[in-house]
């Protein structure tokens, strides 16, 4: 990796421990030497004993994988916590007021702040959206934001998840694990509490139910089944909040209202917490060969009698190319700086910036628009020259699909490997639930790379979780 | 509950109980085929035993001869077998994992694990005391499942579509035991029976766990009548018709209190009750005991049927 070694969470360049650290430094000296070891194998048995696993896309072998937990948290200070918080709260106010402008006046798009074309060309534009009134005026309740640190203050957004961002029961369950295994730690920090996610998911759905849902409106989680890769995810936030966990095949529409089919005969349905993607919600709506969704849902939601979260064509809003525009967004909606950066992003369609971006591949992250997971994605400084040249190949052929932003020295933090502790690159997903108000989890999934010097975190590419903790004062 | 769910529930008791019940038949199968010593009584013991669970045909296609291996293996592992323990543990849990919010952690983890544990078997291994070992954990799996279900579940509607799933599937294999050697327990004039009787009949009571509680039933020596008796008609013997019939009418009784009402599995279950209450063996030879074992079963299908249409299974 070029440049000067990367910010480390625990360790400052001079050898020295930062502040919040120093307990786990002290904590971690006074651990038996084959202590670790022993903890991250139970870690492994608590994890495969729930069936906490997920499904690896394009992997034969063993369908179910658990994502490896690290047993060394990742903690974050109160002050950076509150820095952080705010950060996130602004994109999240200004993303919900950029999706309500876009699907009814689209003023951002008549001053001329984000290209007409951008938008209006783009697959994730939803134009049976139009006009649609969601409850509160909310169309993203669920986003899980991409932070990363490359320095003490230097926090970058990496991307805003408003579709059906995943990862939530792992910060649930990684806390769960820690608080069986290392029971001693957490009797000497103070450690903000994540427990309450569910209860304040069930919140955050109750109020965004449509008006005459009555005062304890009924809720589902609408899963696309058992071999989804997040199926556990599925079925934990349902039961976490008592809520149905529902199949398209469970629910049907009949004189525009949603039901279910239970025992009793058909239920009313009055909030649908969706984890199928936009296409294949409604095959009368959307793609007319979805086995996935429910026919007539997508009317349901237009009359206002079901309300859906998210609400579809919330993919404009984290849409790659959109992403540039994030820090235009809030200053056109909220009249305020953006609080956290953006990563600079070269936009291939322009010649000079494709130019650039051709020359320094080797140097720079390339992304398509609309992958996701880590696929399809180039790390220039740690691949080969055959790949620069098939991506060069890529970008000419279809400038308009691909970012490029210059590989960041994400910061590393501690993680238990099979040569012992070491730092490894990690990120942070905090989630952030929009109902009556914004709640923002204390925390959040820290993902670690935990391939030496590897800079991609997903899981899907072997990255693994840390539980993380955010102080309180 | 979604009817989805509580059909879920329904198959994923009758999947538990099936495992054991296979389990338990290809003991008696194992345990007969040592002792036979007769030329090719081993084969027949076996092959009566895949017949009794109605996979005779499948078999019949992928091996020529039944012998301990080829029938163990396919009653074990086989996944084109779909009553092997193997099809049984991974619908259990295939069912599990889809209804697991539905499920106490306790349910949940003995699924999972069972499945875990049985995934890591490696199939070579299981011959001899291995494979008598491995029978006896199936039976195991099964119990800390019903264990776990008793002690954690809450008595609501999924409790009862879980126990009727479990007493629906628990009289069908009894009553398949049973007709699968029905003609050893028809009353003949010589009522000593022989020793090749005698060795049915502890097939018989064995594949029910029934070969010591007989004696406290009966005091007596094993008589085709008193083992037909018991297997029937017995209220107190956990495995009979008339036990898991009288389980599946609670059950729906406790159905009908918590939904406030009536709904067709009553009428069906009560089509099979018919058949035992005030019933007599004598009654029950005279309408000829396979006949009658023949008609339990197809009647006793009809609660599943019923229970899939008043409920709302589907899918």
């Amino acid at each position: 990796m070029p440049g000067p070694s990367p910010f480390d969470e625990m360790t400052n360049a001079d050898g020295s421990v930062r502040e919040p650290y120093l307990i786990l430094e002290q904590w971690l000296k006074e651990q038996p030497p084959q202590a670790l070891g022993l903890m991250a194998a139970d870690a492994e048995g608590i994890f495969r004993r729930l069936g906490i696993t997920f499904a690896v896309y394009g992997s034969n072998e063993g369908t179910e994988k658990l994502i490896p937990f690290d047993i060394i948290p990742r903690i974050i200070s109160a002050i950076e916590w509150r820095r952080l918080s705010k950060g996130i709260e602004q994109r999240v106010r200004a993303l919900n007021a950029f999706l309500h402008d876009i699907y009814h006046r689209q003023e951002i798009l008549k001053a001329g702040r984000v290209p007409e074309k951008l938008i209006l060309n783009n697959s994730a534009f939803c134009p049976e959206m139009m006009g649609l009134e969601p409850a509160r005026g909310i169309y993203s309740h669920i986003i899980g934001v991409d932070i990363v640190r490359v320095g003490p203050d230097d926090f970058y957004v990496l991307e805003d998840n408003l579709r059906t961002p995943s990862g939530v029961s792992y910060m649930l369950e990684d806390r769960e694990a820690m608080l069986q295994l290392a029971p001693d730690l957490f009797q000497r920090y103070k450690v903000a509490p994540v427990e309450t996610y569910p209860e304040n998911l069930r919140r955050t759905m109750e109020s965004v139910a449509p008006a005459g849902a009555g005062s304890s409106p009924t809720l589902a989680v609408l899963t696309p089944g058992i071999y989804n890769s997040a199926y556990f995810e599925h079925s934990f936030l349902a039961d976490q909040m008592g809520a149905e966990l529902c199949e398209g095949q469970d629910l049907f529409v009949e004189n525009g209202k949603v039901y279910a089919r239970t025992t009793m005969g058909p239920r009313r349905i009055d909030v649908i917490y969706r984890r199928i993607d936009d296409d294949f919600l409604d095959p009368l709506t959307f793609r007319p060969d979805s086995m996935l969704g429910v026919p007539g849902l997508f009317d349901a939601y237009r009359a206002g009698n079901v309300t859906l979260v998210n609400a579809p064509g919330t993919g404009i809003a984290d849409d790659k190319a959109v992403y540039t525009y994030v820090p235009e967004i809030i200053e056109f909606y909220l009249g305020e700086k953006a609080l956290l950066k953006n990563v600079p992003t070269y936009n291939c369609t322009d010649a000079e910036q494709r130019a650039y971006v051709l020359e320094h591949i080797a140097e720079l992250v390339v992304k398509e628009v609309h992958g996701s997971g880590g696929y399809g994605m180039l790390v220039g400084p740690a691949s080969t020259a055959e790949m620069h040249d098939i991506f060069r190949a890529k970008i000419l052929a279809r400038p308009d699909n691909y970012i490029v932003q210059p590989t960041l020295a994400l910061s590393t933090c501690p993680t238990f490997v099979d040569a012992g502790i070491a730092p490894r690159h990690v990120d942070l997903r905090p989630y952030v639930l929009v109902g009556d108000q914004i709640r923002i989890t204390p925390g959040g999934l820290t993902r670690v790379a935990l391939t030496e010097g590897s800079l991609v975190v997903n899981s899907s590419q072997g990255g693994g979780t840390k539980d993380t903790w955010v102080l309180e004062e | 509950m979604l009817g989805r769910t509580a059909q879920n529930l329904f198959w994923l008791s009758r999947y538990v109980e099936r495992a054991e019940n296979m389990a338990r038949l290809l003991e008696v199968g194992y345990r007969m085929s040592l002792t036979s010593r007769r030329e090719g009584g081993a084969s027949e013991h076996l092959m009566s035993m895949l017949q009794a669970a109605e996979v005779d045909e499948e078999f019949a296609k992928k091996h020529k001869l039944a012998d301990v291996t080829s029938v163990s293996q396919f009653m074990l592992f086989d996944e084109t077998n779909p009553s092997s323990v193997r099809s049984c543990l991974l619908a259990a849990r295939t069912n599990a994992r889809t209804v697991r919010t539905a499920l106490t952690t306790e349910m949940w983890e003995s699924l999972n694990s069972a499945w875990l544990e049985f995934a890591a078997i490696d199939p070579r291994e299981t011959t001899g005391s291995r494979l008598v070992e491995l029978l006896q954990w199936v039976k195991t799996v099964s119990h800390r499942y019903r264990g776990a279900l008793l002690s954690t579940f809450l008595r609501d509607d999924g409790y009862a579509f879980s126990q009727i799933g479990n007493f629906v599937e628990r009289a069908d294999n009894t009553a398949r035991i049973l007709d699968m050697k029905y003609y050893v327990l028809l009353p003949r004039t010589d009522l000593i029976g022989g020793d090749v009787d005698i060795q049915q009949w502890t097939l018989i009571l064995r594949a029910a766990s029934a070969h010591r509680s007989y004696r406290h039933v009966y005091h007596d020596r094993y008589k085709a009548w008193n083992i037909a008796d018991y297997l029937i008609l017995r209220p107190e013997m956990p495995r009979s018709l008339i036990f898991s019939v009288g389980w599946i009418n609670r059950t729906l009784d406790m159905l009908e209190e918590i939904y406030g009402g009536k709904a067709a599995g009553h009428a069906a279950a009560a089509d099979v009750t018919s058949m035992l209450e005030g019933n007599s063996m004598d009654r029950i030879f005279a309408y000829g005991l396979h006949e009658f074992l023949t008609e339990f079963i197809a009647r006793n299908n009809k609660v599943t049927e019923a229970l899939a249409e008043s409920y709302n299974f589907y899918g």
